[in-house]
């Protein structure tokens, strides 16, 4: 097995690591040629074959979700990259646009010739506003280079336009990005039908994460099995597994020494990454609980940390998934109830409002949490909390998006976890003097 | 006398064939209003709605579901300065930063200062987790910020 070399972060600490020259200096876009000389199937074909999935958050296989396209469908057919990247503690497809714009354009363009889009909307949130000016130079080199328009010649052509949000979360839903590019207000669609059968301006849409569209430009450069030597393989006993395989990024945040972003095969532990990458929990502290994904996945508590982070690993120990991989650290002197109030106060802020059990939910949620902070809790706000907790999601069916069943998660998580120290702090009317008598 | 200069309506108007309809301007449209005017007034809304060939109601449902964008009401000063208050940040801090800045500028978050020279604000996640607590400035996201390094942009600005 040979030793893991870092694909994705391979050249962000290069100078001028987001220039077109250094980019071709380095071979880049030379695997956009390679595909330009397959057929559009054979290019899907390797995608579904690798095993990608999605890095957004929902891990849906990749290649799986082009083949939904209509067969011969008249067009336009669109790609809309996901760049809203909004989950707290996520920061890696930033990383990824600040340092190497060209790798993510080079996977626009071989995905939009695999799934046949001439027409790339790139949706990013407006708060990164350096990506947005890397990537606007990124754009206009390659328009000047002939990588866009007419690419590299072949006759196939593909326009990238850059589209900024306006500071909503729920855009970061493939459909509520959807009507946001289209003018209106981020409400999301019920699915079916989902985006590829009728998307953006009802008409055949891919979404796709600005990570795993960094992925297929080295998958088609390497191949399957290059892709399938890293990672989790698929479990032989099930059948509905599709595996965990290829390079990530995880980030670490929060409690620890050293912040930051890491590539390492899928699967590595929160434990390796918080002592081995993020130099261990600050203040020579201990954690008491770990965010594995986003605060939408809930907490891994302090033994739960060799819980592997590939797509199966979280679930098993009763988070929500995988999600971004973005690992938050939350140290034994810090009290679980103030975080689930900073959660909860996210959601309830970010909810779009269309659904009644989210928009309402979400806000009663954070107002018990703001009751039990001013000292007024009673024992049955966390029997409350989790009834209206385990009433909105997709999950119990109530909604039409996921928002609160990520909104949902980290109370639900917290309340199974850590019910004592909610207990306490409600009979205390307080913070505990002596956290760290939760953190085992 | 129209609200929109004419260099604004030569942007937007520059957008239109990215897309497959006008409606889809609408945000890029809004944001070009909104960053040289400081605000979105009822009559910029009118004019947006005409450019687009929308009715005003259809650009103001869009422009009020997003909290970005200020009415005429409460105009933003010169400068938008976010502090995040997202859990990254929140758990080195964020808050406490935030308490500064108010305490500082004299404004509570979303006032601007009376000299109109800064518009305080709290954000959700800004993405920058690695160097919380993190504050953005206008367009460029400042990391690892202090009380003191706070003190020292403001004065910047």
């Amino acid at each position: 097995m040979p030793a893991f070399e870092p694909v994705l972060l391979a050249r962000v600490n290069k100078p001028n690591s987001a220039a077109l020259e250094g980019y071709k200096a380095d071979g880049g876009y030379e695997t956009l040629k390679k595909a330009l000389g397959m057929s559009p199937g054979e290019v899907t074909d390797l995608v579904k074959n690798s095993g990608l999935r999605g890095r957004g958050g929902a891990g849906f296989p990749t290649g799986l979700k082009w083949t939904f396209l209509p067969k011969d469908h008249p067009g336009p057919v669109y790609l809309a990259i996901n760049a809203d990247e909004s989950e707290p503690g996520t920061f890696n497809n930033r990383i990824l646009m600040e340092y190497d714009p060209h790798q993510l354009i080079e996977g626009i363009a071989i995905a939009c010739y695999a799934i046949k889009s001439n027409r790339a909307y790139l949706y990013l949130r407006y708060e990164y506003g350096k990506s947005y000016r890397v990537l606007e130079k990124a754009i206009k080199e390659c328009y000047e280079a002939g990588i866009l328009g007419d690419v590299l010649g072949s006759g196939f052509k593909l326009d990238i336009v850059l589209h900024r949000g306006a500071g909503a979360y729920i855009c970061g839903e493939e459909t509520g990005l959807i009507e946001s590019l289209e003018g209106k207000r981020a409400w999301p669609r019920i699915k079916p039908p989902f985006p590829a059968i009728e998307g953006l301006f009802r008409k055949p849409t891919i979404v796709n994460n600005v990570e795993t569209l960094c992925c297929v430009t080295h998958i088609v450069n390497r191949g399957i099995d290059w892709f399938k030597s890293i990672g989790i393989p698929a479990d032989p006993n099930n059948p509905r597994d599709p595996g965990s395989y290829g390079p990530k990024l995880y980030t670490v945040a929060g409690h620890v020494n050293n912040p930051g972003c890491w590539e390492l095969p899928m699967g590595v532990t929160a434990r390796e990454l918080i002592d081995v990458h993020a130099g261990g929990v600050w203040k020579g502290r201990k954690a008491k609980a770990v965010v594995p994904g986003g605060i939408s996945m809930g907490f891994l508590s302090a033994d739960e940390l060799d819980t592997k982070l590939d797509f199966a690993g979280p679930g098993k120990v009763g988070c929500l998934g995988l999600g971004t991989a973005a690992v938050i650290v939350v140290d034994d002197q810090t009290s679980m109830v103030d975080v689930v109030y900073n959660c909860c106060r996210f959601f309830s802020h970010e909810s779009c409002g269309q659904c009644t059990p989210c928009r309402e939910g979400t806000a009663w949620m954070t107002k018990i949490l703001e009751r039990i902070r001013a000292g007024h809790g009673r024992l049955e706000d966390l029997d409350l909390l989790m009834e209206v907790a385990s009433s909105m999601g997709i999950i119990p069916g109530t909604t039409i998006c996921g928002l609160s069943d990520g909104a949902a998660w980290p109370v639900k998580n917290a309340l199974t976890k850590f019910r004592p120290e909610f207990e306490e702090y409600i009979k205390l009317g307080r913070k505990s003097v002596d956290p760290v008598h939760y953190a085992h | 006398m129209s609200v929109l200069s004419e260099s604004i309506r030569e942007k937007i108007r520059a957008l239109f064939p990215n897309y497959p309809n006008k409606r889809a301007v609408t945000l890029p449209a809004l944001h070009l209003v909104h960053d040289e005017m400081r605000q979105v007034s009822i009559e910029a809304i009118r004019e947006i709605a005409q450019l687009l060939e929308l009715h005003p109601s259809e650009v103001h449902d869009t422009m009020t579901f997003y909290n970005f964008f200020k009415d005429e009401k409460h105009p933003l000063g010169k400068h938008r300065v976010w502090v995040c208050r997202s859990i990254a940040c929140a758990l080195r801090g964020g808050e406490e930063l935030l308490a500064h800045a108010c305490e500082k500028l004299h404004v509570g978050p979303g006032e601007t200062t009376k000299d109109g020279r800064i518009t305080l604000e709290f954000a959700e996640c800004l993405g920058a987790c690695e160097g919380a607590p993190c504050v953005l400035v206008d367009d460029n996201c400042h990391m690892n910020i202090t009380p003191e390094s706070f003190d020292e942009l403001s004065r910047t600005l």
